[in-house]
């Protein structure tokens, strides 16, 4: 069994407009690194020199990853990865 | 072209008005594709900020999969500028993320008028558009707005 990764929008060109797509690994980094051998592109929309960008959010369920291990939080099979851009502005 | 229910516009300006001088902000759904402003849902502006806004992450996550439940989408993400003119900030065009959406700017120095304006904002590029308020909207679908917006909206 895999893990579901909800896509914002903006992600959605380089998923072939999926919403959802499957991935397989153990913590959050491991799944970016698959979806980015999948779909070319979206580790650099992310995440920069192991760190996710400051207006991208990524929860596993509902816990936000910057208060858990960030990047290295475990992920299991069944569970929901979401990335979600900030709405923000000036 | 943003066609939107009155309603909808008072009660993004009697927010607007509320939050003021801090920059308010929210978003309106809508049926996924039908371009029709329905459900009015305003967020916390986490920044607190009277020169920057973020939608209250918790929130955020939270009306986003409400939506995606309700096969809707963001029709129009909705900020004021408090001392600036309804224009997209820098910032504004930077962190645009939902092509598909209507950036409404709502301004609430009088000094930059009292009209709310529409954008596109698609990778980087700014588009104005017309807004057109309507009395009434042709479909079956009427505008909703929950509790605590809609006394917000009845006291201008």
């Amino acid at each position: 069994m895999s893990i579901t990764v909800n896509i914002p929008t903006i992600l959605r060109p380089l998923t072939q407009d999926q919403k959802r797509v499957e991935a397989t690994g153990s913590k959050v980094s491991e799944i970016i690194e698959q979806l980015e051998q999948q779909y070319a592109g979206i580790k650099e929309k992310v995440m920069a020199d192991d760190q996710v960008h400051r207006f991208i959010n990524i929860y596993v369920n509902d816990d936000d990853i910057r208060f858990t291990e960030g990047l290295e939080t475990a992920v299991k099979a069944g569970d929901s990865i979401t990335i979600l851009p900030s709405v923000a502005g000036g | 072209m943003l066609t939107i229910h009155f309603k909808l516009v008072e009660a993004m300006i009697a927010q607007a008005k509320q939050d003021h001088p801090i920059e308010t902000c929210g978003v309106i759904a809508g049926v996924e594709g039908s371009n029709l402003p329905l459900r009015f849902i305003p967020m916390i502006n986490a920044a607190a900020s009277e020169t920057f806004f973020e939608f209250a992450p918790k929130q955020h996550l939270q009306v986003w999969r409400k939506m995606d439940e309700n096969d809707e989408e963001p029709v129009v993400l909705y900020h004021s500028h408090t001392d600036s003119q309804a224009y997209p900030s820098r910032s504004d065009i930077e962190l645009a993320t939902e092509p598909q959406a209507h950036y409404v700017i709502i301004p609430t120095n009088p000094k930059y008028g009292d009209e709310i304006r529409s954008f596109r904002i698609v990778n980087g590029t700014v588009t104005e558009e017309r807004v057109q308020v309507v009395n009434e909207y042709k479909s079956l679908e009427q505008p909703i707005i929950e509790n605590g917006a809609l006394a917000a909206a009845e006291a201008v």
